[in-house]
């Protein structure tokens, strides 16, 4: 099955990930207009200390814990893919105690938001399509 | 194969899933004293607050006993278990047989013995959709209401009622809010946002008598309500499987593959004891997660199946008036701490491995300080410094970085 990998030596700490994810997932359609003057949320973020930098995203755990913690049944894995129904999610925070590398974040309006591979994106993950280096890629390994 | 389920909350769930992941074809029953589809416990304050609704608020979709072939039997008690006979008894008189049968029944509030409650017209539970439904028919503008006991059933009962009645006055008999998992420091931010509210909250103060609808409380003061909510802890439904003989220390024992000491009896959720490893002793884990977690890994090993091994520890995420707390594991070692105007942590460690945390305000991320917990990651091979200023991957260093992200086997 295909996941998000991240190839750490590739990444520059661009963040375009970020923007793009933030993006793909706002709803518009045009870049600007989505992304100018707001703080973006997006579902992969990079980590940087200044010596070493890479993505991170969902890795839809086999055995996932934020859905066997998920104290409403918003959140489900099917074919591999864990995602959320955001009008069934009140916004407890389970799923951010309980997910191992921080993959799971508040939306602002009250339910939790998560990668969701792009499923409804065109189904390539958007993150992939706009890392310029190749240190994010959408394969199996 | 026959399964028997008792219960149709998390833990039942669970065992279904469980149930179903081994084999596909046996016959499921689920008895529960409750009617409904199974819904999200936790979820009767939101209702209240008007945050969901009965049809979000189901835990699984409508389908789901017909997608895993259960049959249900609700609005009906198991009142005895016979397991020599493999049989259940329900309040009706059916004898139910099984293979194997589950006990998933939870917990029931405890209402301690207080002198004249039995004078009080409205008092409440607030444990079950049955409760808060009552509670809401009872609710009004201008009502004075009360509520014993400031931990979690309590407070999120406080929350979900606010702007709905006149005014809500909390009392414990604890120092602070929410004592079994907060410290005294952080309960004051926990206080300060109540009381913002005008949410009145009276610490170290019980009631010596009812009257009506008057509280007399041990400090000498009378306090006036027209609502009285108790929620000052839960037991555990341990009975059925007590009465028929298997092993309970306040909850039911169970081994690892949730089977109690009675044959063909397994057990799981609210109504047993756990195994808290931040601190290495068995406790009753009454939260959600664990209710699921175990509930499945009975099932599996009911079907005949190999159970994943379980790590389980305490872990509370709770929103209360906007601010958000998380914690998990024991509070023992020494301690790490940060403070600012938003936000307070605490994290706790010794023998070289976090033994648990709270964070108030900011809990971004909080699941990597969980995992520390559950995995008794050596701090030794991590940056702790850089974890405890902040939770991300890059204290694990490369070689964990490589397999988690990069899907690296060596
Ligand atoms: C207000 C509130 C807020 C909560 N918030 C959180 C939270 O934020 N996070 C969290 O992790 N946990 C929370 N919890 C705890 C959580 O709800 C429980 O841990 C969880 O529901 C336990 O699931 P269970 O399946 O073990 O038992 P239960 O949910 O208690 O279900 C047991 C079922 O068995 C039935 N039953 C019992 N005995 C019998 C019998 N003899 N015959 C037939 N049926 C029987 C009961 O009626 C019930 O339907 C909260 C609880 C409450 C009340």
């Amino acid at each position: 099955m295909k996941r998000v990998y991240v190839n750490e030596e590739w990444c520059l700490g661009c963040r375009l990930c970020e923007y793009h994810c933030a993006f793909a997932n706002s709803g518009k359609t045009h870049m600007a207009s989505a992304l100018m003057n707001v703080k973006i949320r997006p579902n992969i973020r990079v980590e940087d200390d200044g010596k070493v930098c890479y993505a991170v995203s969902c890795r839809h755990c086999e055995e996932p814990l934020c859905v066997t913690s998920c104290i409403t049944g918003a959140l489900t894995r099917e074919n591999g893919v864990i995602t959320i129904d955001g009008a069934r999610c009140v916004g407890c925070f389970t799923c951010v105690l309980s997910c191992p590398y921080g993959c799971v974040r508040p939306t602002g309006q009250g339910a939790m938001q998560k990668c969701e591979l792009c499923l409804t994106n065109g189904g390539v993950p958007r993150c992939v399509i706009g890392c310029p280096n190749n240190a994010i890629v959408f394969e199996e390994r | 194969m026959k399964y028997v389920i008792i219960g149709n909350s998390a833990a039942a769930v669970g065992a279904v899933e469980g149930l179903r992941s081994v084999d596909p074809e046996g016959a499921i029953t689920l008895v529960s004293n409750e009617t409904y589809h199974t819904y999200s416990r936790p979820l009767i304050s939101y209702l209240l607050q008007g945050r969901t609704d009965r049809q979000r608020m189901k835990y699984r979709p409508d389908d789901f006993y017909e997608t895993n072939g259960c049959r249900t039997l609700f609005g009906r008690t198991a009142v005895k278990l016979e397991p020599e006979k493999r049989s259940v008894l329900l309040d009706d008189g059916t004898a139910l047989t099984y293979d194997s049968l589950l006990v998933a029944a939870g917990s029931s509030p405890f209402v301690p013995p207080m002198a004249g409650l039995e004078s009080v017209e409205k008092h409440f539970s607030f444990m079950s959709l049955d409760d808060a439904n009552a509670l809401e028919q009872a609710l009004f503008p201008e009502a004075r209401v009360l509520i014993v006991g400031a931990g979690l059933i309590g407070l999120k009962c406080a929350e979900g009622i606010f702007g709905r009645v006149g005014k809500i006055t909390v009392l414990d008999l604890a120092a602070h809010v929410l004592p079994s998992i907060l410290d005294e420091a952080g309960a004051a931010l926990v206080q300060r946002a109540l009381e913002s509210k005008g949410v009145d909250f009276r610490p170290g103060v019980s009631v010596k008598r009812f009257s009506g609808g008057s509280a007399e409380l041990a400090d000498g003061q009378a306090l006036a309500f027209d609502i009285l909510v108790t929620a000052v802890g839960v037991r555990p439904n341990a009975a059925l499987v007590r009465d028929a003989g298997g092993e309970t220390d306040g909850g039911i024992l169970v081994d690892d593959k949730m089977r109690t000491t009675l044959c063909g009896v397994y057990a799981a959720g609210d109504c047993v004891l756990s195994h808290d490893l931040s601190c290495g002793s068995a406790r009753i884990l009454a939260i959600l997660p664990n209710a699921y977690s175990g509930g499945f890994a009975a099932g599996t090993a009911m079907a005949g199946g190999e159970p994943a091994p379980r790590r389980t520890l305490p872990m509370n995420a709770i929103g209360l008036f906007g601010l958000h707390i998380a914690t998990a594991g024991s509070y023992t070692g020494e301690v790490y701490q940060a403070q600012d105007a938003e936000s307070y942590k605490k994290l706790f460690y010794s023998g070289g491995v976090l033994r648990g945390y709270i964070l108030i305000g900011d809990v971004d991320r909080a699941g990597i300080y969980t995992a520390l917990i559950r995995e008794q990651t050596p701090l030794s091979q991590i940056d702790f410094p850089a974890v405890c200023r902040e939770p991300s991957l890059i204290a694990f260093g490369r070689a964990y970085r490589d397999e988690k992200l990069a899907g690296k086997k060596d």
